[in-house]
C-alpha cells in the first residue's frame, strides 16, 4: 500500500456551482499534506467529502488501495479518519470528558474515559482537565478537546481545517510539535490553510486548489512563499499598502480607562482599556477571538452603555452614556463582525437595510416618522455602485448575497456617510480575496481623507497590511498601541498570550532594535 | 421516502399570499372528512357551516358583531408577535377593560351624557393597558417570561370579575344573579344602519368602526413608519435592532400597551353592546381566538381583518350547524385549532421548499 | 385533628401529582432544546381520553393507557410541525393548546355529568394500616409512585447514561450534535413524545384520581403552571418534585381555607396558584446566574440541517 487515501476525479456540484472539479490527489501514510487555497477554493468541500459529511457528485475515493464510499462521519471514523473542524463541534455546557464521550463508540464509562483522556492529552502535549466545563475554556483549549477526541480513536488520517486561525503564534507552535509527532508515528495529516509560512514550515507536500480545481502539487521545500501565493491566487496579490506611517493628527476617538463588566458567564470583562485614534490613521486591535473584541465593539458602538461618559470621547465630546444613534449623529460609524443578523437584517432588502443604521443620521430617509423608500433605495443604489456589490436582482434580500458582497454593502453603507470615526470589527472575516482588497482599500482611503479608523481583527496579515499602529487585546485588557513598523508577529503573539509586562521592557527593546 | 425542507434563497412572495388560502382549503377538506366520518353529507354540512352564515342580513350583522373584537384584538396581537413580544393574555386584558369601563354605570348609574360613552370607552382602554402593563413590567424588570405571566393573569382577572359580580357590584335587584345593573342610553354603543331596509337592513355598532380604524392605523404604522420598521427589525433580528439603536424595553412596553389597550377596548365594547351589563362569560374566548386571527392574517393588520371574518364565520357556522345538523357547537373550536395548525405548517413553505428524498444514507452531517 | 391533617396531606399529594407528571415530561422536552407550550392542550385531551376509556371499559388502568397514548399522539402533531416543518415553536405550542382544549370539549360532551371510574388507592394489608404514615407512604394510588419513579428515571437517564448525555448535547448545541452524526430531529421527536405521554398521563390523573369526572376546561391552567415549574426547577429533575408539591400545597390550602369560611373572598384563594406562579417566575428570572446555568442553549431555536 503506497497511498493511504486517493481521490480520483472527484467532482462536487451544488446547484450550478462546481465546488470541486475533477480533483485527483494522493496522501501517503505519515505525511503532512497541505490543502492550500483561498476562501471558496473548495478545500472545505473536499475534506467534508473525505470525512463523509458530503457525498461526491462523481469520482471516487480509495482508502488503502480499495475503492470506498464514505456515507457518514461515523463511517469515516470507523475507517480511521478523524477531523478537527474550524468551527468546533463542542458543547459549552458539558464537561471535557462528556464532549469526548459523545464522539466515542462503544460502552459508556466516564471513569475509564477520563483516565484515557488524561493519558493521551499528556502524551501528546495537549493538557486537558476531563471535568472542566467547556464554557470556561479558551479557544486553544477547546481545539485540544477536538484533537484529543480524534486521537482517542487512533486515527490513520487526521484532517485539520485552518487550525491556527484561532491560536496565538505560540499555541500554534505547540500544535506543530504535536502534529509532527503524530506524523512520525505514521498518522497522515491533511492540513488546510491559506497561511503560506506555516505550510512551508510544517508540511511535506502541498496541493493547491483554485476555483475548485487542483492547480498544482508541489514540494514546499522547493517553493518560496511568493511562488506559493502566486499559485494560490493565480496572479500577483494586490497588497493595499506596505508600510505604515507616523500620523500626527488630532485625536478623534479616545477610549479612556474604559471598563465594562462581563455580561454573562460566556462574556469577557473589559479592564482599563485606553487608546487614542487620530485623524488620518488606522489603528488595529489584534487578538485571539474571545478576548473581549465583541465586548469592546459593543462598548464603543454604544450598544452597551458605559459607567462614565468620559470613558469614550468622540471628537472631544464625552459620549459614554450616549446610545448608538447619538454617536452616529456625532459622526461615528460602526461595522459589526456578524453581517447577517447584526449588521443587516437577513430577510430585509438592501434598501430596507440602509434604514437600519442611517435612520437617525440621514434626514432624507425618515421624514416625520415615516420611512422614505425612495430615499433608501437611492442610498442603496449608490452604495451598490460605489463598492461593486454584485447581486442577482435590483434590490435583493440581504441573505441572498454572498458573504463578500454583503460585507461590501455593510461597510459601504457606513463609508458612504463619510464618517469622521469608523470602527470595524473583523472587516474581511470569511470574505474572498477580491472583496477583501476592495474593503481594505476603502478603509485606508477613508483614513487618508482625515477620518480616524479603528479596526478589530484576528487576521495578522490584514493588520500588517492596513494598520499604522497596532494594539493587542488579551483577556479584556488592551496593550499599548505600537507603530506597526516596530512589531513582528512574534511580539504580537507574546502580547496575545497576555504578556503585558512586555509593555515596559521587551517591547521597548524591540522598538529600539527596530529603529537601530 | 423522507420529507425534508430546503431553504429558499429568498422568501417566496407567492407562498406568502397562498399559504393562508392553502391552510383554509386544507381545513375545509379535513372538516369534510370529519363530517363524513360522522355520517353526514360533507358538502351540505360544510355549506351549513361556512356559507349559510353569509346568506341573511341578520347573520351578516352577527358576523360583523363577532368579527369586530376579533379584528381589533387580532391586529394588536399581530403587531406584538411581529415584534417577538408574546402577549397571549388578551382575554384577560379584554376582561380588565370591561371591568374598569363598567365602573362608571355601576357607581354612577344616573350619569348620562355623551361624556359617559367617552369615559367608559377610555376606561376600557386604560383597563386593558393596565393589565397588560404587568407582564410588560415583569419582562423588562426581571426578564420574566411574558407568555406565562400574561396567561396566568387571565385566570386572575376572571376571578376578580367573578368576585365583583357576585359581591360588591352585584345588581341588588337582580334576584341574586351574578350580574351588574343593565346599562342604558349613553352606557351602550350607538348603532348605525349601513345598508338600507330595501336591500336588507344591516346595522353596525361603534365597535365595528373602531375595529376598522385600528386595523387601518396599524397597517399604516407597520408599512410606512419608522416605528413599524423598528418593530419588524426587533422581531426578525433582535441583535440588528440593538445595533440600530432601538430599545427592546420600549418595544415590550409599546406592544403590550397597544395590544392590551385594544383588547380592553374590545372588552368594553362587548359589554356596551352585545352583553349590556357586566357578568361572567362576557367573551366566548375572543382573546384566544384572536391569536389564531393574528397568525391567519400573517401577522399583518389588514390580514387580521380578513382573518377575523373567517373566524367569525366559524363561530356562526358552529351555531347554525348545531341547529341544523345536531352537531356540537364545539366543533367550531376544533376547526379553529386545525386551521391554526395548517397555517403554521404552510407558513414554513414561505422560507422553505418541500422536498421528498428517497431513503438514502444520511448525506448531510456537518455544517456547510 | 390528626385525621384532618392526614386528609389534607393526602389531598396535597393528589393535587401535586398531575403537576409533577406534566412538568417532568416538559423538562425532558426542554432539555432536548424544544419548547412545547402545548402542555395544557395535551393534558386536556389526556384527561378526556382517560375518562372516556375508563368509562367504556370500567377499568381505570385502560383509562391511564388511553391518556398516555392521547398525549403522545398530540405531541407527535407538534413534533411534525416544529421539527419536520420547522414552524415557530411558540405559535405551534399555543395552537396545540387551543386545539387540545377544543378537541377535549368536543370529545367530552357526552361525558358531562357522568360518574367517572375512580383510580383506587392501594391498600397493602399491614403497611397501609400503620397510623398516619401508613396511608401516606403505602396507601397512594399507583400513579403517585409512578410519578416519583419517572423523576428518578429521568434524573438517572439525563446524568448517568449516554442517552441522557445525547439529549443534553442536542439541547446545548444542535449544530455540534449534528456534526457528530447524531440525529437531532430524531432525538427531539422522542423527547417530545415522552413529554406528550407525561402530559397525557397528567391529564388522565386529573379525571381518574383527582376529581373522577369530566368537566370542560378541568385542567384549569395546570399545564401552564407545569411550564413555569420547569423554569422553577432550573431544568433539574428533583427540583420539579419540590416545586410541584409546593404548588399542590398552595392549591389545597386555598380550598381548605375556603372550607373554614375565613373572611377572604374564595376567588382570591382560588387565584392563589396563578399569583404564586407569577411570583415564582419573577424570583427565579430575577436571578440571572441561576437562569443561565442550566438553560438549554438551543431552547426554542429551530434546527434545519444544511444540505
Amino acid at each position: 500500500m503506497e497511498y493511504l487515501l486517493e481521490a480520483l476525479h472527484v467532482t462536487k456540484v451544488f446547484g450550478t456551482l462546481k465546488a470541486n472539479d475533477d480533483v485527483t490527489l494522493k496522501v501517503k501514510p505519515g505525511e503532512i499534506h497541505a490543502f492550500l487555497g483561498e476562501n471558496g477554493a473548495g478545500k472545505s468541500t473536499l475534506v467534508k467529502m473525505i470525512y463523509g459529511a458530503l457525498q461526491p457528485s462523481s469520482g471516487e475515493f480509495r482508502w488503502m488501495g480499495n475503492a470506498v464510499t464514505i456515507p457518514s462521519p461515523a463511517a469515516a471514523r470507523k475507517l480511521g479518519i478523524g477531523m478537527v473542524f474550524q468551527h468546533f463541534s463542542l458543547f459549552d455546557a458539558l464537561t471535557v470528558a462528556e464532549n469526548i464521550a459523545l464522539a466515542m463508540p462503544g460502552a459508556f464509562d466516564m471513569k475509564k474515559l477520563s483516565v484515557r483522556i488524561t493519558r493521551v492529552s499528556r502524551d501528546y502535549g495537549l493538557p486537558l482537565e476531563p471535568t472542566a466545563v467547556v464554557a470556561d475554556l479558551s479557544v486553544g483549549e477547546r481545539q485540544r478537546i477536538e484533537i484529543v477526541r480524534c486521537l482517542l480513536q487512533e486515527p490513520k488520517l487526521l484532517i485539520m481545517d485552518e487550525p491556527t486561525a484561532v491560536l496565538t503564534p505560540q499555541e500554534a507552535d505547540q500544535l506543530f510539535v504535536t502534529l509532527a509527532r503524530l506524523a512520525g508515528e505514521g498518522c497522515a495529516v491533511i492540513y488546510i490553510s491559506h497561511r503560506l509560512e506555516e505550510v512551508k514550515r510544517l508540511c511535506h507536500n502541498v496541493t493547491i486548489l483554485r476555483h475548485g480545481k487542483v492547480v498544482a502539487n508541489v514540494d514546499p521545500e522547493t517553493e518560496t512563499a511568493a511562488s506559493l501565493a502566486k499559485l494560490m491566487v493565480g496572479g500577483d496579490i494586490h497588497v493595499v499598502r506596505a508600510a505604515s506611517r507616523d500620523v500626527q493628527g488630532i485625536t478623534r476617538l479616545k477610549l479612556d480607562h474604559l471598563r465594562l463588566p462581563a455580561d454573562g458567564p460566556f462574556s469577557v470583562e473589559l479592564r482599563n482599556v485606553s487608546l487614542d485614534v487620530k485623524a488620518g490613521e488606522v489603528v488595529a486591535i489584534a487578538g485571539v477571538a474571545g478576548n473581549g473584541q465583541s465586548e469592546l465593539f459593543d462598548a464603543v458602538s454604544g450598544e452597551r452603555s458605559l459607567a462614565s461618559a468620559s470613558m469614550l470621547v468622540i471628537d472631544g465630546r464625552p459620549m459614554g452614556h450616549d446610545g448608538v444613534n447619538t454617536r452616529r449623529n456625532a459622526g461615528a460609524a460602526f461595522v459589526p463582525e456578524e453581517r447577517l443578523g447584526h449588521g443587516a437584517v437577513p430577510g430585509f432588502t438592501l434598501s430596507q437595510n440602509v434604514v437600519l443604521t442611517r435612520h437617525s443620521s440621514d434626514e432624507a430617509l425618515v421624514k416625520s416618522g415615516m420611512v422614505s423608500s425612495g430615499g433608501a433605495s437611492g442610498v442603496s443604489q449608490r452604495v451598490i455602485k460605489d463598492y461593486d456589490v454584485r447581486k442577482g436582482k435590483p434590490d435583493p434580500e440581504a441573505r441572498s448575497l454572498s458573504g463578500g458582497n454583503l460585507q461590501k454593502f455593510v461597510v459601504g453603507r457606513e463609508l458612504d456617510r463619510r464618517p469622521g470615526v469608523l470602527v470595524v470589527n473583523q472587516p474581511t472575516w470569511g470574505v474572498d480575496a477580491g472583496a477583501s482588497a476592495t474593503i481594505r482599500q476603502a478603509i485606508v482611503d477613508l483614513a487618508r481623507q482625515g477620518s480616524a479608523v479603528l479596526v478589530i481583527s484576528q487576521d495578522l496579515d490584514e493588520i500588517f497590511e492596513i494598520a499604522d499602529r497596532i494594539a493587542v487585546i488579551s483577556r479584556g485588557e488592551l496593550s499599548e498601541a505600537y507603530p506597526a513598523s516596530e512589531l513582528t508577529s512574534e511580539k504580537i503573539g507574546l502580547l496575545m498570550a497576555g504578556a503585558h509586562e512586555l509593555r515596559g521592557t521587551e517591547a521597548k527593546e524591540t522598538a529600539h532594535a527596530a529603529r537601530a | 421516502m423522507r420529507l425534508v425542507l430546503e431553504k429558499r434563497a429568498e422568501a417566496s412572495g407567492r407562498m406568502a399570499i397562498l399559504s393562508p388560502v392553502i391552510a383554509i382549503v386544507l381545513t375545509l377538506v379535513t372538516g369534510g372528512i370529519i363530517f363524513a366520518l360522522r355520517g353526514l353529507n360533507p358538502f351540505s354540512a360544510l355549506y351549513v357551516f361556512f356559507v349559510e352564515p353569509l346568506t341573511t342580513s341578520w347573520s351578516i350583522e352577527q358576523l360583523i358583531v363577532k368579527a369586530s373584537p376579533l379584528a381589533m384584538i387580532g391586529a394588536g396581537l399581530a403587531v406584538s408577535y411581529m415584534a417577538n413580544v408574546w402577549n397571549i393574555g388578551a382575554e384577560g386584558q379584554l376582561t380588565a377593560g370591561a371591568i374598569l369601563g363598567s365602573a362608571i354605570p355601576v357607581f354612577f348609574p344616573e350619569f348620562q351624557s355623551p361624556l359617559t360613552l367617552v369615559l367608559m370607552l377610555s376606561l376600557g382602554v386604560i383597563g386593558g393597558m393596565a393589565w397588560a402593563a404587568i407582564p410588560a413590567f415583569l419582562k423588562n424588570r426581571f426578564g420574566t417570561n411574558e407568555i406565562l405571566t400574561s396567561l396566568m393573569l387571565v385566570y386572575v382577572i376572571q376571578f376578580v370579575l367573578d368576585w365583583l359580580v357576585r359581591g360588591p357590584w352585584r345588581d341588588p335587584k337582580g334576584y341574586n344573579f351574578p350580574k351588574t345593573i343593565a346599562f342604558s342610553d349613553w352606557q351602550v354603543l350607538p348603532q348605525f344602519q349601513i345598508i338600507p331596509d330595501s336591500i336588507g337592513p344591516v346595522s353596525i355598532n361603534l365597535g365595528a368602526i373602531f375595529a376598522v380604524i385600528a386595523v387601518v392605523a396599524l397597517a399604516f404604522m407597520m408599512g410606512r413608519t419608522l416605528k413599524g420598521y423598528e418593530l419588524r427589525v426587533q422581531g426578525i433580528a433582535p441583535r440588528a435592532g440593538r445595533f440600530a439603536g432601538f430599545s427592546r424595553e420600549r418595544t415590550v412596553w409599546f406592544c403590550f400597551l397597544l395590544s392590551g389597550g385594544l383588547a380592553g377596548l374590545a372588552g368594553i365594547c362587548e359589554v356596551m353592546s352585545t352583553v349590556g351589563q357586566l357578568q361572567p362569560g362576557i367573551s366566548p374566548g375572543y382573546g384566544f381566538t384572536a391569536i389564531i386571527v393574528a397568525f391567519l392574517g400573517r401577522l399583518n393588520p389588514i390580514g387580521a381583518l380578513v382573518a377575523a371574518f373567517a373566524l367569525a364565520i366559524s363561530y356562526l357556522g358552529g351555531e347554525s350547524a348545531q341547529v341544523a345538523l345536531g352537531i356540537s357547537d364545539k366543533t367550531a373550536r376544533v376547526f379553529q385549532g386545525i386551521l391554526l395548525f395548517y397555517i403554521l405548517a404552510c407558513d414554513s413553505l414561505i422560507l422553505y421548499r418541500l422536498k421528498f428524498l428517497r431513503a438514502t444514507p444520511k448525506l448531510a452531517e456537518a455544517k456547510a | 385533628m390528626n385525621d384532618q391533617v392526614l386528609s389534607v396531606i393526602l389531598t396535597i399529594i393528589t393535587a401535586s401529582t398531575p403537576l409533577l407528571l406534566a412538568a417532568i415530561g416538559e423538562l425532558v422536552v426542554e432539555r432536548s432544546g424544544v419548547l412545547n407550550l402545548g402542555v395544557e392542550g395535551m393534558m386536556a385531551v389526556g384527561a378526556v381520553s382517560g375518562f372516556g376509556a375508563a368509562l367504556m371499559t370500567g377499568n381505570p388502568y385502560v383509562g391511564v393507557l388511553a391518556a398516555i397514548a392521547a398525549g403522545a399522539v398530540l405531541s407527535l402533531l407538534f413534533g411534525f410541525l416544529t421539527l419536520t416543518m420547522v414552524s415557530n415553536e411558540v405559535a405551534t405550542g399555543l395552537a396545540l393548546t387551543l386545539l387540545g382544549l377544543g378537541i377535549s370539549g368536543l370529545m367530552g360532551e357526552s361525558f358531562v355529568g357522568q360518574p367517572g371510574v375512580h383510580l383506587e388507592r392501594l391498600h397493602i394489608p399491614g403497611l397501609s394500616d400503620i397510623p398516619f404514615l401508613g396511608p401516606i407512604l403505602f396507601g397512594q394510588d399507583l400513579l403517585v409512585y409512578l410519578s416519583l419513579l419517572i423523576v428518578a428515571g429521568v434524573s438517572y437517564t439525563l446524568f448517568r447514561t449516554k442517552a441522557g448525555l445525547i439529549i443534553r448535547a442536542v439541547g446545548d448545541s444542535h449544530q455540534s450534535a449534528h456534526a457528530l452524526g447524531y440525529s437531532v430531529v430524531g432525538v427531539r421527536y422522542l423527547c417530545v413524545m415522552f413529554g406528550g405521554a407525561c402530559s397525557g398521563l397528567a391529564g388522565g390523573y386529573l379525571s381518574l384520581a383527582y376529581t373522577p369526572q369530566w368537566v370542560e376546561n378541568m385542567t384549569a391552567g395546570r399545564g401552564w403552571i407545569a411550564l413555569a415549574l420547569v423554569v422553577f426547577s432550573s431544568w433539574l429533575p428533583w427540583r420539579i418534585v419540590v416545586g410541584a408539591y409546593l404548588f399542590g400545597t398552595i392549591t389545597v390550602m386555598g380550598f381548605s381555607l375556603q372550607a373554614y369560611g375565613i373572611g377572604i373572598p374564595s376567588q382570591l384563594l382560588s387565584s392563589l396558584p396563578y399569583l404564586v406562579t407569577i411570583l415564582v417566575l419573577v424570583v427565579i428570572s430575577g436571578n440571572r446566574a441561576l437562569m443561565r446555568a442550566n438553560t438549554p442553549a438551543c431552547l426554542g431555536q429551530p434546527f434545519v440541517p444544511d444540505r
